[in-house]
C-alpha cells in the first residue's frame, strides 16, 4: 500500500482470513493485517483512539452480529471514518450485494478467487491499485 | 473493465484528455471512452438518457465551470449517479484536493505522472484492478 499504516480486515471466517494473511505475505506487502470478526468489533477497533487508523479496510459481507452492509453505511456515514476506502472482498456474486456496496460507498467489489494463485493475484492487484492512489492522512 | 460499457473522462485540458486517450489505445484497452470538459457537461451527459452510464468516471480536479469536488458532491448525492466508482485523476497533491476528495467518497486518487511510459502504467494499475473488481449495474 502507499503508506505503512495497518490494512483492516473485517471476516468472520478464519480459514479466509488467514488466506488473506498468507497472501498478503506471498505478495510481499509489508502493511501489517489487523483482524476483526465482525463489523462490530471492527468499528469499537476503529473507534479506539489508541489504534493506528488502518489505510484501507477489507469488507467481507456476510457475518454475523453486524454484517457488511451495515458496517458500511456506519463507517461511511462517520466524519472521522468515511475517509477510508473500503473494498469489499466476498463469495458473494449477487447483483444486490454489488449495487448495495457501491450505493454505500465501497472503493472496490472483489470476489473472493477459489484458487490461491489467483487469490494471491487478486491482493497484488489490489496493493498495486491502492500503491499508486493517493490515500486520506 | 467490461467491452461493453464505457468510461467517461472529465477533463477540462485537451493535451491531458488526448494523453489519456493515447494511453489506452497503447494498452489496449478497447473500451469506449466519452470525455467533458468540465463538471457541468458531464452531469449533463450523464443525466442524459440517450447516454450509457459509464462504469467508471476519471476526474479532473481543476476546470472551469464547475470544478471536480462540486461535481463529486453533486453525483454522490445523486441516487441514479452516486453508485458509479469515481476515480481522481489530478495534477494536484493539495492536502485539502485529497481530503475533500476522499470525504467525498472517491473509489481512487491519481497524481497524473509527468512521464508518459509512468501514466501507461499508472492507466494499466486502474484497468486491471477495476477489471478485477466487480461494477454496479445499472436499473
Amino acid at each position: 500500500m502507499r503508506n505503512s499504516k495497518p490494512i483492516l480486515l473485517v471476516e468472520d471466517d478464519r480459514v479466509d482470513m488467514m488466506t488473506v494473511r498468507r497472501a498478503v505475505k506471498d505478495v510481499n506487502i509489508s502493511n501489517r493485517v489487523v483482524h476483526m470478526l465482525n463489523g462490530e468489533k471492527a468499528l469499537e477497533y476503529l473507534r479506539d483512539p489508541d489504534n493506528k487508523t488502518p489505510c484501507v479496510i477489507l469488507l467481507d459481507l456476510n457475518m454475523p452480529k453486524m454484517n457488511g452492509i451495515e458496517f458500511l453505511k456506519v463507517v461511511k456515514a462517520d466524519d472521522t471514518l468515511k475517509q477510508i476506502p473500503v473494498i469489499v472482498l466476498t463469495t458473494s456474486r449477487e447483483k444486490i450485494d454489488i449495487n448495495e456496496s457501491f450505493n454505500s460507498g465501497v472503493a472496490g467489489y472483489v470476489v473472493k478467487p477459489t484458487d490461491y494463485k489467483d487469490f494471491t493475484e487478486a491482493i497484488r492487484k489490489i496493493n498495486q491499485y491502492w500503491t499508486s492512489s493517493e490515500l486520506p492522512n | 473493465m467490461q467491452t461493453t460499457k464505457s468510461i467517461l473522462l472529465v477533463e477540462d485540458d485537451r493535451v491531458d484528455a488526448m494523453t489519456v486517450k493515447r494511453a489506452f489505445r497503447d494498452l489496449n484497452v478497447t473500451i469506449q471512452l466519452a470525455h467533458s470538459k468540465n463538471g457541468e457537461e458531464a452531469l449533463e451527459y450523464l443525466r442524459n438518457p440517450d447516454n450509457e452510464i459509464p462504469c467508471v468516471i476519471l476526474l479532473d480536479l481543476n476546470m472551469p465551470k464547475m470544478n471536480g469536488i462540486e461535481f463529486l458532491k453533486i453525483a454522490k448525492a445523486d441516487e441514479k449517479l452516486k453508485k458509479i466508482p469515481i476515480i481522481v485523476l489530478t495534477t494536484s497533491r493539495d492536502e485539502q484536493d485529497k481530503t475533500e476528495s476522499f470525504q467525498g467518497n472517491i473509489s481512487g486518487y491519481i497524481v497524473k505522472p509527468v512521464d508518459y511510459e509512468k501514466f501507461v502504467d499508472t492507466m494499466k494499475t486502474i484497468n486491471v484492478y477495476w477489471t478485477l473488481s466487480e461494477l454496479p449495474v445499472g436499473e
